[in-house]
Parts: structure tokens; C-alpha cells; sequence
């Protein structure tokens, strides 16, 4: 009895399994069948493998223009201009930029000099280096990051009258209440 | 176990209120007077674009950029003091601060100088504030940190905005330097076609100015 359930157990894990077993009671398909049936029942991980992120290894130089529209992890040197405006670029820890960066998203592990343009987010994570003008509409510098240049935040076709309006509010209150505190205090 | 039925019934202490204490939980945060000044001055304009003397802080960022529009550059002159004292070349640093900056004379709305003047000798102290005169646009404002007693090894801050009201102090790596004392004169004198348009003295002996350029 104990055999018998081992032997019915699949060796490998029932996720990484490809194609579907069918229902119990209907006819085995058609070899045919099965081949195009299968992206259809394992749409989700299918969707997963199509966005792919290309590698750029520690060994490899780039000089010249690089451009996809893959997500993209750089971990050699590239030096020139990078454009993935679709995309999210990641420089890995060992990645060395010298280069103007175009892209949807922006990783920083590594090293850039030059300016980076993002049109959603520009990220330099502890340790990262960046020497350049940054702009993205949204910017985040962790502890332990170099960082040194501009940062505009400016987003294109926003209305910077709505966003400012609380936070000029917010701010005309607080100067207020520290100044009559201020000239309490006096 | 009697400790505990004295203590009941004693008021307990408040909770810090959200946003001024305990985010992080390293220092408590710091009410500062100038700062909501500051602010207030910068939301009065259009996409202001502001210097930032201090090393590079995540959250001052996100406050400048995305809540004040604020296009921010960062002239981490910290890094600058701290190389020059491991190098040895302090004597050279007033030359520095002249060629640092690529700024066009009146492009600048705002300065965060913190407290970085307590750390230059006169001559660096001229030398900065000489640029920063040449760099503000007319209305445009500094906010500077002096302190009141002389230090003789004071370790380097940095200041973190924790609200439009308050600041948290964070030690910065760095060497340790001596922290000198303008007087009100000097500052005055130092930054001339400036005028002080606010003074603070805190309880912590430090003074926070704000000068508007006329």
C-alpha cells in the first residue's frame, strides 16, 4: 500500500510540472492537442517567462549606444548611452556606467556617471553611485548611497498647482504656528 | 510586584505623536523654528530650485521634489571638509568652494547651508558665503545653523526633515573638527546684500537664521 502511493507521486514538485494531467474520466487527448492546449492551462508562469531580463555580465564592455525592450541587468561597463524606455534597467553592484540612461525604471546597485532620465522611477539602493542629473517623477535614495548632481522631480504634464496647493498649506500653517510660537518665545 | 500597584494608577507617559519621533529609532526628532519659515518662503514659488549643502538624505529628497516641487541639487560640502582634513589640504579648501559650484549668478531660490559654517575657518566661511550671495535670485533664502559656544572636536551632522516642523539630528561618518562661532556681526558682514529676515536662538545654544537676499 505504502509502495503503491510513492509510486503514484510525481518526482518532480507539482508547480514546476509543465503539463496538465488531465481529468480523471475524460479521454486522453491527442499528442497535437496537448502541445497547444498546455500554454493555455499554464498561462500564468508562461506570462512570467515571456518578460525577460538579458544579463550583461562582469566581463562585458559596451561602448557605443545600447537600446531594448527587455528589462535589462548591467553588471560589466557600458559606456555611451542607454536607452530602455519601456523597461527597467538594474545596475548591478558591479556594473560601471558611463553613460546618459533612458529608461521607465531605474535600479542603481552600481556605479553611473551621467544623467539618468526615468519616466516612472529612479531607485539607488545602499552602495549605489551616482554622479549625474537625475529625473524621474519619483526618486528614492537609500543610507549609504553617493549621490551627487541634481534631482528633478518635475513630472510632465502634471499640474504643479494641485500637488503643491496642501503642501503649501500645510506649510503657510506650520509657519504660522512656529512664529507666534517664535514670538512667544522672543 | 509592589512597584507595579504604585505605579497603577500614575499617569503614564505619552506616546510620541506619529511623524515627530521614533521612525527611525535612532534620535528623537528636533523642533526647529527656521525650517517651517523655509518652507513657507519656498512654497510661495514657482518650481524653486534649491542647494542642499548637507550629504544626500532619501526622505529630504522625497520632501523637496515630490511635496515642494523643488529642483534640488546636492553639494554635499561635508564630503568636500572631510576630504580636505584626511588629505591634509584645509588651506586649499577656500579655492575649492570658489570653482564647486556651476551655478549662474541669481539661479538659486533656496540654500540649506545647515551647520556647515561652524566647521570652516574665516577665510572658507567668506569664500562660501560669497558664492552663495552670488547664487541666490532676489527674494530667494538661506537657512544656516550657527552655534553659540566654540567646540573643540564636534562630530559632523546630518539633518533629516521629519516634518515641516521638525528635524532629526543623525550623526554623519566623518572626522571630528572644531566647531567655531560667528557672531551675529560677522554673519551679517559675511553676507552682504543679505538680510536676516529671522533669528532663532534654541534652547541647545544654536541659532537658526534665515537670510533673504534683497
Amino acid at each position: 500500500m505504502w509502495k503503491r502511493d510513492e509510486a503514484v507521486k510525481p518526482t518532480a514538485p507539482a508547480g514546476s510540472s509543465p503539463a496538465p494531467t488531465p481529468a480523471v474520466g475524460t479521454p486522453p487527448p491527442a499528442a497535437d492537442a496537448v502541445r497547444t492546449t498546455t500554454p493555455i492551462t499554464h498561462s500564468e508562469p508562461q506570462r512570467g517567462m515571456e518578460k525577460t531580463t538579458v544579463n550583461i555580465g562582469k566581463s562585458v564592455v559596451i561602448k557605443g549606444e545600447l537600446s531594448g525592450s527587455e528589462d535589462l541587468t548591467i553588471e560589466g561597463q557600458v559606456d555611451g548611452k542607454i536607452e530602455l524606455r519601456q523597461n527597467v534597467l538594474t545596475i548591478g553592484p558591479n556594473g560601471k556606467i558611463k553613460a546618459q540612461v533612458f529608461a521607465k525604471s531605474v535600479v542603481i546597485l552600481g556605479e553611473v556617471t551621467g544623467n539618468v532620465t526615468a519616466t516612472e522611477k529612479v531607485d539607488i539602493r545602499d552602495n549605489g553611485s551616482v554622479d549625474g542629473d537625475i529625473a524621474a517623477p519619483r526618486v528614492a535614495i537609500a543610507e549609504g548611497a553617493h549621490f551627487r548632481g541634481s534631482i528633478d522631480m518635475q513630472r510632465a504634464g502634471a499640474k504643479p498647482s494641485e500637488s503643491k496647493s496642501e503642501s503649501k498649506q500645510a506649510a503657510s500653517s506650520a509657519a504660522q504656528t512656529s512664529g507666534a510660537a517664535a514670538g512667544a518665545s522672543r | 510586584m509592589i512597584s507595579d500597584i504604585l505605579r497603577w494608577g500614575t499617569k503614564r507617559p505619552e506616546a510620541p505623536a506619529a511623524g515627530t519621533q521614533g521612525v527611525r529609532g535612532d534620535a528623537p526628532a528636533v523642533p526647529s523654528k527656521g525650517l517651517p519659515k523655509f518652507i513657507a518662503g519656498l512654497s510661495q514659488m514657482d518650481s524653486p530650485v534649491l542647494l542642499d549643502f548637507g550629504p544626500v538624505i532619501g526622505s529630504n529628497v522625497e520632501f523637496f521634489g515630490e511635496r515642494l516641487g523643488c529642483k534640488l541639487f546636492i553639494e554635499d560640502l561635508l564630503a568636500d571638509i572631510d576630504r580636505h582634513t584626511r588629505g591634509g589640504t584645509l588651506d586649499t579648501l577656500p579655492d575649492a568652494i570658489v570653482k564647486r559650484f556651476r551655478h549662474g549668478d541669481a539661479s538659486v531660490d533656496g540654500i540649506l547651508c545647515w551647520d556647515i559654517f561652524d566647521f570652516l575657518d574665516k577665510k572658507a566661511a567668506t569664500a562660501l558665503a560669497t558664492q552663495i550671495v552670488r547664487m541666490l535670485k532676489p527674494g530667494g533664502l538661506v537657512m544656516g545653523f550657527f552655534c553659540s559656544l566654540p567646540v573643540d572636536k564636534a562630530s559632523l551632522t546630518k539633518y533629516e526633515i521629519v516634518d515641516e516642523k521638525s528635524l532629526r539630528h543623525r550623526p554623519h561618518a566623518g572626522p571630528a573638527g572644531p566647531k567655531r562661532v560667528l557672531q551675529n556681526r560677522d554673519i551679517i558682514r559675511m553676507f552682504e546684500g543679505l538680510v536676516v529676515s529671522d533669528s532663532f536662538l534654541l534652547k541647545t545654544n544654536t541659532r537658526e537664521m534665515l537670510l533673504r537676499r534683497k
